[in-house]
């Protein structure tokens, strides 16, 4: 199940073995390796992250749009281990429609960085305290981060003119 | 935005049981009572709090129950603007976004990129990046000094303060000929050669920005008035401040020692010798401690790295990234090659991702870039200190009386554009 990547890194490793086929695949990058796992096992994968493997702190979650392929939105967790100074991320795959279960009540800071992402690419979160838009108005429509919403204006651009 | 009775509705019931009272007497039953509540907003055009930041307050008399941050009204977009603008033409939004460190925003997004696109750069642009941020940190922390004083009603350390802060945007001015959106380090190295004479100027900046701070801090640290504001207030538990993200002098101030120079070091941050401060008190007092002595090691940096200055190129050796000189362009035809591709399509950076972190003067500012192979970036995202921090300023109000809430907000040092970007 473990992808073949993924062998060399100890964490992952570990992880495997607390929660069987929750990584799909797995990458390196210049500064740090990221997990991807599956959309469901999220709140096991991090909990465990947090408090077996010391990433005590969340820096941040963000996504990242690659439509048009599918599934469209990468979810990332950026993890930061304060005892060992070793930082990790945490990846998800994920459709427009899906549901993703919010972290905040493992990390509380997650509450505003849900939100962000809520607000500027639409994904949806469950069990978050108070998930509404951050950035935007209220009656904002559109999810401005998405790659099929225009640069220059929704209703109205200045290239019409 | 609705109005603030709405708020009221949603809040949860159990607040009413939850009032923490500082001076330790139980408050009448009525007083806890919805009737008597009030809901005050504070900002967005409030003097401390330093931008457009909404505080939307839940108050029994002086007390504040539960504090909501509303923030978003400067949100420019400057993460979507990165996607339809070539890789060096970003530098300059990078600017905007902490307008009070330019440069340290700067250097995280120029080092972001050149990890994907792996250029090494030479010593002496990397010294350089150096010396100049930690003189945008010392005039972000005089900025920040002179405005929490000035909150708490010392008037004179704020015209002080930006009296030397001056000189080092003085200095900015003869590197890169702005003051403030100064753009100077770039993709490759800096953007100009460094001014004839720099060295004296610097020099100078230090003996007086050094000579400034002992007087600032003869002025406070002592001073009754300022102790009384600002000890054994903003505190809270440790733990609760990590999972909140507060990064920088707040968790430096409440004993953590994270700092970005000495955990991941960039550009050279290594070869310096110098002290990440902190202090164990936790409260607004602390906070000010280490920022003061921040100031002082941000000198120390400036000195050594004026006094070790190596030589060499202060660009990197990278003509497909790099504009060539403007002699070269006119006489060698190679040279006129790379710079109408560079102008005209920008440059290619491989496929990938990265997740850069500097110190900023607030915190950990992290820069995520995710190429896709072409000239514009795929996506661009800041993790900026300000946004992290001010999610915990919630916390931090619960039961304070109101007049803390100044002083508590001014130690945080937000800058908004820096939250809402």
């Amino acid at each position: 199940m473990l992808p073949d990547a993924a062998a060399q890194n100890p964490t992952a490793v570990e992880l495997e073995k607390v929660v069987p086929g929750a990584i799909v695949d797995f990458k390196t990058a210049a500064d740090c390796p990221t997990l991807y796992v599956s959309s469901h096992s999220i709140i096991s994968v991090t909990k465990y992250l947090k408090d077996v493997a010391g990433f005590s702190r969340l820096s941040a979650i963000t996504a990242v749009d690659w439509w048009p392929r599918q599934p469209r939105f990468e979810i990332l967790y950026f993890l930061h281990s304060l005892k060992e100074d070793t930082r990790l991320r945490v990846a998800i795959r994920a459709k427009e429609t899906d549901l993703i279960e919010s972290v905040s009540r493992i990390w509380r800071g997650a509450n505003w960085y849900e939100r962000e992402v809520f607000d500027l690419f639409g994904v949806q979160f469950f069990n978050h305290p108070n998930l509404e838009r951050i950035m935007l108005p209220v009656d904002w429509e559109g999810y401005p981060l998405r790659k099929d919403y225009p640069v220059h204006g929704h209703k109205y651009s200045y290239q019409d003119e | 935005m609705k109005e603030g009775t709405t708020h009221v509705e949603s809040l949860d019931p159990q607040h009413e049981l939850q009032v923490a009272d500082p001076s330790g007497f139980e408050l009448p039953q009525e007083a806890t009572s919805t009737a008597r509540r009030m809901t005050l907003n504070m900002g967005p055009q409030h003097p401390s709090t330093h931008g457009v930041l909404r505080v939307v307050l839940e108050l029994d008399g002086e007390t504040i129950l539960n504090a909501r941050p509303e923030i978003g009204y400067l949100h420019t977009g400057i993460e979507k603007e990165f996607e339809v603008k070539k890789y060096q033409q970003g530098i300059t939004l990078t600017d905007r976004v902490d307008y009070l460190s330019n440069l340290g925003n700067n250097l995280c997004y120029a080092l972001a990129v050149e990890r994907l696109l792996q250029i090494e750069i030479p010593p002496f642009a990397q010294w350089m990046r150096v010396l100049l941020c930690e003189l945008s940190r010392v005039s972000s922390h005089l900025i920040w000094l002179g405005t929490h004083a000035l909150d708490l009603g010392a008037m004179s350390v704020y015209f002080y303060c930006f009296r030397e802060r001056e000189e080092i945007a003085k200095i900015f001015e003869t590197f890169s000929g702005q003051r403030m959106m100064t753009s100077y380090i770039r993709i490759g190295g800096l953007a100009l050669e460094p001014p004839r004479g720099w060295q004296k100027i610097v020099g100078n900046v230090i003996g007086s920005v050094g000579k400034g701070i002992e007087e600032y801090h003869n002025l406070l640290s002592s001073n009754p008035i300022f102790m009384d504001r600002t000890q054994g207030i903003g505190g809270l538990p440790v733990e609760t401040m990590i999972e909140l993200g507060v990064t920088g002098p707040m968790i430096r101030a409440a004993g953590i020692k994270m700092d970005a120079r000495k955990d991941c070091p960039h550009s050279s941050y290594e070869k310096f010798d110098f002290e990440v401060p902190t202090r164990t008190a936790n409260d607004v007092y602390a906070r000010y401690e280490v920022r003061m002595e921040e100031m002082r090691q941000s000198l120390r940096i400036v000195k050594q790295a004026l006094d070790g200055m190596p030589s060499g190129p202060w660009q990197a050796d990278a003509p497909h990234v790099l504009l060539p000189e403007r002699e070269k362009m006119k006489t060698e035809m190679e040279s006129l090659i790379y710079h109408f591709k560079i102008v005209t399509e920008g440059f290619r950076v491989p496929e990938g991702s990265v997740y850069q972190v500097v110190e900023s003067p607030r915190g950990e500012l992290g820069y995520y870039v995710v190429s896709d192979g072409t000239a514009k970036p795929h996506r661009v995202f800041m993790r900026t200190p300000s946004f992290g921090n001010l999610q915990a300023l919630g916390a931090m109000l619960e039961g304070v009386p109101i007049a803390d809430s100044i002083a508590i907000m001014g130690s945080m040092d937000f800058v908004l554009g820096d939250v809402d970007r």
